[in-house]
């Protein structure tokens, strides 16, 4: 969403028009060529995974356009119908620039709805515990800092090793981990915002807490949010293909980057590198150009963020 | 000081008490036993006999105290897979684990520290944005990825070290360790560089931030009107103050590292106690299972006590009351 808002016209200069607060945020984050760069790269990422099946050669699982006289080819091979695998196929005859593209969808699925429910549930409930105080926030933040003691990777493991395999369940677990940054976050800026006279003047007006909270409040702790919801999005698929790679995450039915080096791991030995090496290639592209964006972001918004 | 002890002490078994609340209903309750623990083709009477024995035909909340009683007692089940009692199977583990978390520990303060004191004493120059800028790669890159790229370059283009397994082992007073042999270090220097990339990152800016906060600090405009050498400052008093954060983190990493040794010794077949939980998944070991969230659960809320009453241990200033934040 961020990303997508500090796309449009950046050249244009303060002198172009009236300095909205908008232009100086496109301006200050165009400062950085690095960031930009990475913003583009990321943007690149979003529309391939929305229009995959569009661009890639193949349906990388629909058998009946595979050909197993093209199975383990390395990269750049001509395949027997003339066509190129420009990163090679694997054991099945699986054009890998394919498999990749797919299996781009199905990561950036995962973390991007994930991100969401946990932002909206970790929103919820920081902005609830640092609006009302009192016992609703300790009682909050008691279980948010019960569950940060605990590192992610554990808790995410923990539930799905109880929980079993599933596109559902690692969902659920990528949320279980992620909503108590929110939550602490958001709590942060909150009790800080609530004692402002706009919202002692919200009061007056005799609101109702609701209103308060999402119309007044909210709006005005969103700032350190954009960058967290950034950086955790990247945080989501690196653990997403953390878990696929150690076989407790997705089903072998919906395969991710992480499941496709996990696959490939085992031919690597015997020398066809290329299964798992580019699939990790693309992993890392998305990691790094979603974290240099939102390193950015936080240097424009600068806002204190506690990690 | 003894209140916040009891305090403490008393938060952490109520977590471990939800702890293994959650765990006895994910594993025992969602899942079903019966169908795990006896043959489905033995008779009838056999099964409802074997169902009365373990004790499976009473209410939940009676069966949940049973496992509890149980567990208490140190029974956790005998390990489907192996035979054996599921706490002794994790325990035969666990060295392999501790050695390969203790080197990590070990390179990722070695390299960490000074990195982190050269990245904070010249903050603006060249080098610090190198060091810098390698610490983020460390937060963000998979740790599995960057275990798959070092066995690709050291093991299979290179050839120089082997790419899986423990390699040679002695035993010193009765506990198997491969950090004495050659081939044992061989073995253990990818796995241990692979673990080690994420705290030392953490390390590194630890100390960078310490550091650029200690040189604006009066006692070192002090110790430089005093006319002090640039490296006394630095590595006797500024050092000194910076360590009491940098240490308690580092217990706190430890934890971390025992977590993320999952997915090293995943990737490099290292035989420790992650890789063992993971095949125990794989494998539906449910006894393996429960024995090692509980033991690992239980780890975590020991050193979390431990730092926090170092911490006012070694910081005085520190306020020992409830109020955290």
């Amino acid at each position: 969403m961020s990303a997508r808002t500090a796309g449009g016209p950046q050249a244009t200069a303060p002198a172009a028009g009236a300095e909205t607060p908008f232009r100086r945020f496109a301006a200050d984050f165009a400062a950085s060529a690095v960031a930009v760069t990475a913003l583009v790269t990321f943007v690149a990422i979003l529309l391939i995974a929305l229009f995959g099946p569009l661009l890639t050669p193949q349906n990388p699982y629909d058998l009946a356009q595979l050909s197993l006289w093209d199975s383990g080819l390395p990269p750049g091979s001509v395949g027997t119908d003339g066509q190129v695998y420009l990163l090679g196929t694997d054991d099945q005859g699986r054009d890998m620039v394919s498999a990749i593209v797919y299996g781009l969808r199905i990561s950036l699925g995962v973390a991007i709805s994930s991100g969401v429910i946990a932002l909206v549930v970790g929103t919820t409930a920081g902005i609830v515990a640092g609006y009302f105080g009192g016992r609703i926030d300790s009682v909050i933040m008691r279980i948010v800092d019960m569950q940060l003691a605990f590192p992610a990777v554990l808790v995410a493991l923990i539930l799905l090793a109880v929980l079993g395999r599933g596109v559902d369940k690692i969902i659920f677990a990528l949320v279980a981990v992620q909503w108590a940054y929110y939550a602490r976050t958001v709590r942060s800026s909150a009790v800080v915002e609530r004692r402002k006279e706009y919202i002692a003047a919200a009061r007056c007006l005799s609101l109702g807490a609701a209103r308060i909270v999402f119309r007044h409040l909210l709006p005005n702790c969103l700032a350190p949010l954009i960058v967290l919801a950034t950086i955790e999005v990247a945080s989501a698929v690196a653990l997403e293909a953390t878990l696929s790679f150690l076989g407790v995450g997705l089903p072998v039915t919906e395969p991710s980057l992480g499941l496709l080096i996990s696959n490939g791991y085992q031919y690597m030995l015997s020398g066809r590198y290329w299964l798992s090496f580019y699939p990790g290639v693309a992993l890392l592209i998305t990691i790094v150009s979603i974290n240099l964006v939102g390193d950015q972001l936080r240097d424009v918004l600068n806002p204190r963020l506690e990690r | 000081m003894g209140v916040f002890l009891i305090r403490r002490v008393l938060q952490s078994v109520l977590v471990l008490f939800l702890m293994s609340l959650v765990v006895f209903v994910g594993v025992y309750a969602i899942g079903n036993p019966i169908a795990v623990l006896i043959d489905p083709r033995a008779p009838q009477e056999a099964i409802d006999q074997a169902i009365h024995n373990l004790g499976l035909d009473r209410p939940l909340y009676e069966q949940y105290f049973f496992f509890l009683g149980n567990a208490l007692a140190g029974h956790l089940g005998n390990s489907f897979v192996f035979n054996e009692p599921a706490l002794h199977v994790i325990m035969q583990r666990f060295p392999a684990t501790l050695e390969l978390t203790l080197s990590a520990m070990v390179i990722a303060s070695v390299f960490g520290l000074p990195l982190g004191l050269i990245a904070g004493y010249w903050s603006e120059r060249p080098v610090s944005r190198v060091i810098m800028t390698g610490s983020i790669l460390g937060f963000s890159l998979p740790s599995f990825w960057v275990g798959l790229m070092l066995i690709i370059v050291f093991s299979i283009e290179l050839g120089y070290l082997p790419a899986t397994g423990r390699g040679a082992t002695v035993s010193v007073l009765g506990v198997a360790t491969s950090l004495l042999t050659l081939d044992g270090l061989r073995h253990i220097l990818l796995p241990a560089i692979n673990l080690a990339l994420f705290p030392m990152a953490l390390i590194i800016r630890l100390t960078r931030a310490g550091v650029r906060e200690h040189l604006q600090l009066d006692y070192v405009k002090f110790a430089r009107a005093k006319g002090l050498t640039n490296r006394r400052i630095l590595f006797t008093h500024v050092l000194k103050n910076i360590m009491i954060p940098v240490v308690t983190v580092m217990g706190l990493l430890f934890g971390l590292i025992i977590a993320f040794a999952v997915v090293t010794e995943s990737v490099f077949a290292w035989p420790g106690m992650g890789k063992l939980i993971i095949d125990s998944i794989t494998l539906l070991d449910r006894p393996v299972i429960v024995a090692y969230l509980l033991l690992t659960v239980g780890l975590f809320i020991l050193i979390n006590l431990v730092v926090d009453i170092l911490y006012s241990v070694l910081d005085p200033r520190v306020r020992l009351s409830e109020d955290s934040r």
